[in-house]
């Protein structure tokens, strides 16, 4: 825990100062902050050992939330569109997760992913709904009442996020500790035994499920502000995958990994992008390879040393 | 005769070309403490999984403490106060023994609170005193995956007690622990189970075990019970002594 905060506040002095030291990295910052909170609800569910391979559909049911609310001159204010977003993503993460908690394994990693691609169909084919894949704009709103210009704006947007992302983080890792959390571990370890404790498995995995939902709702809520325009790509499978590779990219043994992994993950786009344009994906392919044999445990447990997390260490 | 608190009835279970179990039926009263005996194969586990909800037959019925629990799923059948551990122990094998014990006492306590760390639960010292009933104190911050096979089995029997079951069923659960402790482990058990006038079922193939600590005995034979009676009786009973003593023990 002690080398985890130090970890922690080591990350979060560093993302103070960056952003002020090199402006043209804010957006890219509050975008891997965006996905290092969906890949923490990730996080939150691998460790009932399920994947969800369709996160994005929380991602962008908020995004396009925000973006209707902010089209319709609906709550055009940061400090409520964010939440009501994030609050919508976690009534939807209820709904579709009363039914994929009965499901373990590869058939929950595969319905979370056939949700997510019929809401993407969706977003394709409402076209006079929902702007087909052109996506819908989104008009920069208020911040606690006030018009700010995009410079300004994405500073703020950034430092908002990044302290989201504390809360978020250390909100998570509470919860990890709490008997709840350790309840969520005992699904992967036994769920037989968990069952002769009295206990609802399905109930825990619920309440990780809407928790993740909730944490891949306000990365969504966030990138719409940021780009100002949404499309259907948040939804897709691709956009789903990058969460889990995230997640593992960083490791799962602490809640400071996904962050790790998804600071890590941009860093290897952007570079990608522009030394390697055409085989950038192929480029994270190998980056994964490399993390599966010879870091299982992610950054994060490069940095620490540590096992993966239920090893009671 | 103290209060009846289970009983099965006409249980019957095939899996394909097996019968395991095969018209079961015990009546079982409160504080009776009940050494099931008998041959590999003979179906004692299966009759557990039909009292816990493991599995459902495929004909009769059980009742605890006068209610039809036969449907039930194993959770209900534990929140009505069965708890059982397991000839393979049952445990979350990547935490402590600590934390498995904590989260028992979660379970029965229902504190779920995302605000409270389970290793500060307020019920600690009570879960180094199951610790304690089963002599295994100092392993309490070990990972149970690093612990043999014996010890895991006797935590697995805290882990069960720690629910404070009206009716516990214990599979087998001296197998694994060695022969001078066994008489140890099974007096702290009986002191534990006498405190909290907790009924017990177990399965046994250790007969000064089964001499000592059973109140009744039943041998299970081809899916049901082929004898009956107190421990005396049946060990010394001739067909007993030749088919299961003899033979399976």
């Amino acid at each position: 825990m002690a080398r985890q905060l130090i970890i922690g506040a080591g990350l979060l002095a560093a993302l103070i100062i960056f952003p002020l030291l090199s402006p043209w990295s804010t957006v890219i910052l509050t975008v891997a902050l965006c996905e290092g909170l969906a890949a923490l609800g990730i996080l939150v569910l691998l460790r009932a050992g399920q994947v969800s391979f369709g996160h994005g559909l929380y991602f962008a049911f908020s995004a396009y939330v925000v973006a209707f609310m902010a089209a319709a001159r609906f709550g055009h204010e940061v400090l409520i569109l964010v939440p009501v977003a994030t609050a919508a993503s976690g009534l939807l993460a209820a709904l579709v997760g009363l039914f994929v908690v009965r499901y373990r394994a590869i058939f929950f990693g595969m319905l979370n992913l056939a949700i997510s691609m019929v809401f993407f169909s969706l977003l394709e084919k409402l076209f006079s709904i929902t702007g087909g894949a052109d996506g819908k704009r989104v008009p920069r709103p208020t911040l606690a009442g006030i018009s700010l210009e995009r410079a300004e704006f994405e500073l703020w947007i950034f430092y908002i996020t990044l302290g989201l992302a504390v809360l978020a983080a250390l909100g998570v890792a509470r919860y990890l500790l709490s008997p709840g959390g350790k309840a969520l571990e005992a699904i992967k370890s036994n769920e037989t035994r968990l069952e002769y404790l009295g206990v609802s498995s399905r109930k825990v995995l619920f309440g990780a499920y809407v928790l993740s939902g909730l944490l891949a709702g306000l990365g969504g809520a966030v990138i719409a502000l940021v780009s100002g325009h949404v499309t259907p790509e948040l939804a897709y499978w691709v956009r789903s995958g990058e969460f889990v590779f995230i997640a593992i990219l960083g490791g799962v043994g602490g809640v400071v990994g996904p962050f790790l992994g998804a600071l890590m993950f941009q860093i290897i786009r952007g570079y990608a992008a522009v030394y390697a344009p055409e085989t950038w994906h192929a480029v994270l392919g190998v980056m994964l390879l490399v993390i599966i044999f010879f870091a299982p445990n992610g950054l994060y447990g490069l940095m620490t040393g540590r096992k993966p997390a239920g090893t009671g260490q | 005769m103290s209060a009846l608190i289970l009983e099965a009835r006409d249980l019957e279970l095939r899996f394909g070309g097996v019968q395991a179990a095969n018209g079961a039926s015990l009546k079982v009263h409160a504080n009776e403490r009940i050494a099931i005996i008998g041959p590999n194969g003979a179906g004692k586990t299966t009759f557990i999984n039909l009292c816990t909800g493991y599995l459902k037959p495929q004909a009769g019925r059980v009742f605890f403490g006068g209610s039809d629990i036969t449907a039930l799923s194993p959770r209900a059948i534990t929140r009505l106060g069965v708890g059982r551990s397991f000839q393979i122990p049952q445990l979350f094998l990547e935490n402590t023994v600590i934390e498995n014990l904590l989260l028992a006492l979660s379970a029965r306590e229902r504190t779920w609170s995302p605000f409270l760390r389970l290793d500060r639960h307020p019920k600690t010292e009570e879960m180094w005193a199951l610790l304690d009933i089963v002599g295994l104190k100092d392993a309490g911050r070990r990972v149970v995956r690093e612990l043999p096979e014996g010890m895991r089995k006797l935590i697995d029997i805290a882990v069960a007690l720690a629910l404070e079951p009206k009716l516990i069923f214990m599979d087998e659960p001296t197998s694994g622990v060695s022969s001078h402790e066994k008489f140890q482990v099974m007096d702290t058990l009986t002191r534990a189970l006498d405190a909290r006038a907790t009924t017990a079922i177990f399965v046994e193939h250790d007969m000064d075990v089964v001499a000592r600590y059973a109140s009744r005995v039943a041998v299970w034979a081809g899916g049901r019970i082929a004898h009956e009676g107190t421990p005396d009786e049946i060990l010394n009973h001739p067909e007993v002594r030749e088919t299961v003593i003899g033979v399976g023990v």
